[in-house]
């Protein structure tokens, strides 16, 4: 592999500018003439704009002018849709609700953006947002998923009766049915998936520019995917064609999944910025991010497994309410059915399967998704009703797991997932051995003499990566391609450049797509670079979500790379006079295998460029461009072992050991790996112990807006993590990787649930496990 | 409108600016230092954090005019010269930064927890005293790594400056 190459552990390129403060996020930049803007939200949860008087605000020091719903319809602005077609069982298309970028006559949740300020300064904006006079006639708002089909809730939109979106399903129901008449055992389970705030720490912001001369737009935008930004925002937003728009995500501070969307904010900076005539930025304070990036899971599941005498599962069904909000975000209608329905099988061979999603309306902030999207709300299903199974069958819940895994591949689920790989006794026994999973027993009692209450659970998750094969996507409903593409320029001196159009916010791919160069050609690190983030530099890429950055964006520079390295062989084999088939590239030099002939790489670029001596007939240069589309999902699998100790006085719990024993097929850099596991797992341990969105009831109000009030996992709510890897190549893609940015929080809701409820002895408890929660469940325990 | 004067980074600067204008907006829109940056408005994320007389501070939570004829250090000025400072370089090494945003308030917190600690750190002092700052990339397990290598090189280093 060399120093540098695939399976290196080489500390990351991008690192020198983020730890000397050089780094260049959205609101760092500064454009010539650039002002400054505010929106005005809505302070309630449901309303009907009866007018809006901003004569006061214009007035203001510094206001350039103030902009509303009504005008940005006229300019023909379009409405923000949902990008993925489901159609419900009955066969009808899924309900979507109009959503203007501002409001044009009701609002529908708190933060839903009323008007924007364009003034001199940020300070300015601010003070004339608060003077604009919105006149509200209050209505009555629904805010619980489970209350939103009541007949006589209040409606959100009049598209969708019932706040009904659609009615899902997927399965096979009447298989169901019948295995669970013949079956010896049945473990059901309300399970509540809690909702979450994602929290990237840089806020969202973006800069639209208009250039009068040029006719053209800039927009620089916090954006996982501006590609994406650039071909929605142009085909179904009117906001510019798409050969007038240039959309820049430069370095972006974290997404997960939070910064896929496009949001009302750019669209309408972009717009304000024609109608003013300059630059106009606005950047989220956090408040903002609290109320308006899209929020995550909330999920409300009854679900049911069946098992013979034996203890093999023969059946699984789930019922699901899925909120999706007030609007139908970019992701929101995939997260809950095809993301989530089609992971119901977990680890293990389950002969019927069936899933039911209703997905609801309600006056909160749009859900979409986030770091996992439906994998991990699945694992929490399959994985609670297992070891919840293996309790009430009082068998280990290591050995239930083993009975019924599957091991042979690939394998077929009843819901549509072909599983290509994996190895889950490996996993087990990985994850097993590093916590001395035998050895619980005696520190239990040790814990015990100590008073506290200790507690070990597991979760062996499956999920699906490398977001998708193209074709398969758009029958399933999906409105783009899940291809990526690849460009690798040589440079005339050998230096290369690889554009890509994956965007990096935290991953490292400045460094592990490098590596794939440096393996290929044996060039130093420092000869590469990694360009992305800008659609003038990169033609078009589909972003980064749902680990696809590795199967999917690496496998498109492989095969750019296959050409490039194709055609250097040729001339290679020209310059040498020798057989293109004997010439091997390593090292920065050209060879003919088994003789010392050699030219160096860069005069083989060289050659490339001058032309004086090419193969007859071959175009000059040494550029080659890929486009990959992927030929199935890819399937990360894993162990994740939660072990905790519980202060009876206090409820209080402390994870004292977590191992997460994962297979992401090949590992390029494991650094990064690891580095992707542990933040994944801060995320999910976070969900179980710490995060919940919280809105008032009755009044909608964000109860948890600020980081007084949502609780973020801090250092000290988390332990050193042990991350053991095993590896079963992924089959699928040329380089036999299979993504690692969401395990973590995919696998580890449930170990640390099954954990937590197995030291207090009580299974009747929902995320966030807090102190307060945990008391009252070990004390309602304690008192049968 | 306030005048305010302070070294920033070894460099005398001076200005007038709205009186509310807390420091990290003088630093970032005045100086155009956009290292310190703002992840919240509630003085909780630590993503802000720069040195004030040689001490970590939030510069979110204080007004430029509070700051006045003070001596500031940002990620910026932490290494004057081409070579990293010692905090910086373990960050790299240890992988404790992704998406780099919490970053130099991490390492602005780090240099000055080692300043705190002369007796040297372990792992639960380090978690302890990161409670100012959040992190949402790395799950923090290789800033705990990244913070007790340094303190050991910086011990090291004060040991040899000593000698």
């Amino acid at each position: 592999m060399g120093i540098e190459g695939i399976g290196a552990r080489v500390a990351r390129k991008e690192d020198k500018r983020f730890i000397t403060g050089a780094g260049r996020y959205t609101d760092d930049f500064v454009v010539p003439g650039m002002k400054f803007a505010a929106f005005v939200r809505s302070p309630h949860a449901h309303a009907r704009i009866r007018g809006i008087d901003a004569d006061a605000a214009r007035q203001m020091p510094g206001v350039i002018d103030v902009l509303t719903g009504p005008e940005m319809k006229a300019d023909g602005i379009g409405n923000i849709i949902c990008g993925w077609m489901i159609h419900s069982k009955d066969g009808s298309p899924m309900k979507m609700g109009a959503w203007s970028p501002l409001a044009t006559e009701t609002v529908r949740y708190v933060g839903d953006a009323v008007a924007i300020v364009v003034a001199e300064t940020k300070a300015q904006a601010r003070d004339a947002a608060e003077a604009v006079e919105v006149d509200y006639e209050e209505l009555e708002a629904v805010i619980l998923p489970e209350k939103a089909m009541d007949p006589g809730a209040p409606q959100v939109h009049p598209e969708a009766e019932n706040n009904l979106t659609f009615d899902w399903e997927v399965g096979d129901e009447a298989a169901v049915k019948a295995a669970f008449e013949k079956a010896t055992h049945r473990v059901k389970l309300d399970i509540l998936n809690n909702r979450l705030i994602p929290n990237a720490i840089e806020p969202r912001s973006a800069i639209g520019h208009y250039n009068k001369a040029e006719d053209h737009y800039t927009c620089y935008t916090t954006s996982q995917n501006p590609h994406v930004a650039r071909l929605v925002m142009s085909a179904f937003y009117n906001v510019a064609p798409e050969n007038k728009l240039r959309v820049i995500a430069p370095d972006v501070g974290g997404g997960f999944g939070s910064k896929i969307y496009i949001y009302p904010e750019e669209i309408t900076c972009l717009w304000a910025s024609k109608k003013t005539g300059v630059p106009v930025k606005w950047t989220a304070d956090r408040s903002e991010s609290f109320l308006t990036d899209a929020h995550a899971r909330d999920h409300v599941t009854t679900a049911e497994i069946a098992l013979d005498a034996d203890h093999r599962i023969t059946a699984l069904r789930a019922d699901t309410i899925a909120n999706l909000g007030a609007y139908m975000s970019l992701f929101s209608s995939a997260t809950p059915t095809y993301l989530y329905a089609t992971l119901l099988s977990g680890q293990y061979e389950i002969p019927a399967i069936y899933c039911n999603v209703k997905a609801v309306y309600t006056h909160t902030c749009p859900v979409d998704a986030y770091r996992g999207a439906g994998r991990p709300e699945a694992t929490f299903v399959v994985e609670r009703l297992v070891e919840t199974a293996a309790r009430e069958l009082g068998i280990s819940p290591a050995e239930l797991r083993r009975k019924n895994f599957i091991k042979s591949f690939p394998y077929q689920t009843p819901v549509i997932m072909n599983y290509d790989s994996g190895d889950f006794d490996a996993l087990i026994d990985a994850a097993t051995k590093a916590i001395d999973y035998d050895g619980f027993a005696r520190r239990k009692e040790e814990a015990k003499s100590r008073g506290k209450l200790r507690g070990i659970g597991m979760s062996c998750y499956i999920e699906a990566c490398g977001i998708a094969p193209s074709a398969a996507v758009g029958s399933l409903g999906a409105g783009v391609g899940l291809w990526e593409s690849a460009e690798v320029r040589v440079n005339a001196v050998g230096t290369v450049e690889v554009l890509t159009g994956a965007h990096s916010h935290g991953q490292g791919h400045e460094t592990t797509f490098a590596q794939l160069v440096c393996d290929r050609f044996g060039l130093p690190m420092d000869n590469v670079s990694i360009v992305h983030g800008d659609t003038d530099k990169v033609q078009m890429g589909m972003g980064t979500y749902g680990s696809r950055s590795g199967p999917v964006g690496m496998s498109a520079i492989v095969k750019a790379l296959d050409k490039v390295e194709a055609k250097a062989k040729k001339i290679a084999a020209h310059i040498l006079e020798a057989d293109e088939g004997d010439i091997v590239i390593e090292n920065g030099e050209c060879k003919v295998a088994g003789t010392d002939k050699t030219v160096p790489w860069f005069q083989l670029a060289l050659a490339a460029y001058t032309a004086h001596n090419l193969p007859g007939g071959m175009e000059p240069g040494l550029k080659e461009g890929a486009f990959y589309d992927p030929t199935n999902f890819t399937f990360p699998s894993g162990c994740y072992i939660c072990e905790v100790e519980i202060d009876p006085e206090t409820g209080k719990t402390e994870i004292v050991q977590f191992v997460a024993a994962d297979d992401f097929g090949r590992v390029i850099n494991p650094m990064i790996v690891e580095g992707q596991v542990h933040g994944g797992l801060a995320q999910g341990i976070g969900q179980a112990l710490l995060e919940g969105a919280a809105y008032d009831r009755n009044t909608g109000q964000l109860v948890t807006g600020s980081y007084m009030d949502y609780t973020m996992p801090r250092a000290d709510d988390l332990p050193s993590f042990q991350v053991p890897m095993t590896e079963t190549i992924c089959p699928g893609n040329p380089l036999g990787i299979k993504g690692c940015g969401e395990a973590g929080a995919i696998g580890s809701p449930p170990a640390v649930m099954n954990a937590i409820t197995d030291a207090i002895g009580n299974n009747d408890l929902t995320m966030p496990a807090t102190p307060q929660k945990v008391w009252a469940a070990l004390n309602a325990a304690t008192r049968h | 409108m306030s005048d305010v004067s302070m070294v920033v980074n070894g460099r005398k600067v001076s200005g007038s600016v709205e009186d509310r204008t807390l420091l990290v907006h003088y630093l970032r829109e005045n100086l155009g230092l956009t290292g310190t940056h703002v992840g919240c408005d509630t003085s909780q994320c630590g993503a802000c954090v720069v040195h004030m007389d040689g001490k970590a501070i939030k510069s979110c939570s204080i007004l430029a005019a509070q700051a006045s004829g003070s001596e500031i250090t940002t990620i910026e000025g932490l290494a004057p010269g081409a070579e990293l400072h010692p905090m910086q370089a373990a960050f790299k090494e240890h992988h404790g930064l992704q998406c780099g945003f919490c970053t130099p308030g991490m390492i602005m917190t780090a240099v000055d927890m080692v300043r705190r600690h002369p007796e040297g750190l372990d792992e639960k002092t380090v978690r302890n005293d990161l409670e100012g700052n959040i992190c949402r990339c790395t799950g923090y397990h290789n800033i705990v790594q990244a913070i007790l290598a340094a303190s050991k090189a910086m011990a090291g280093k004060n040991e040899t400056q000593a000698a």
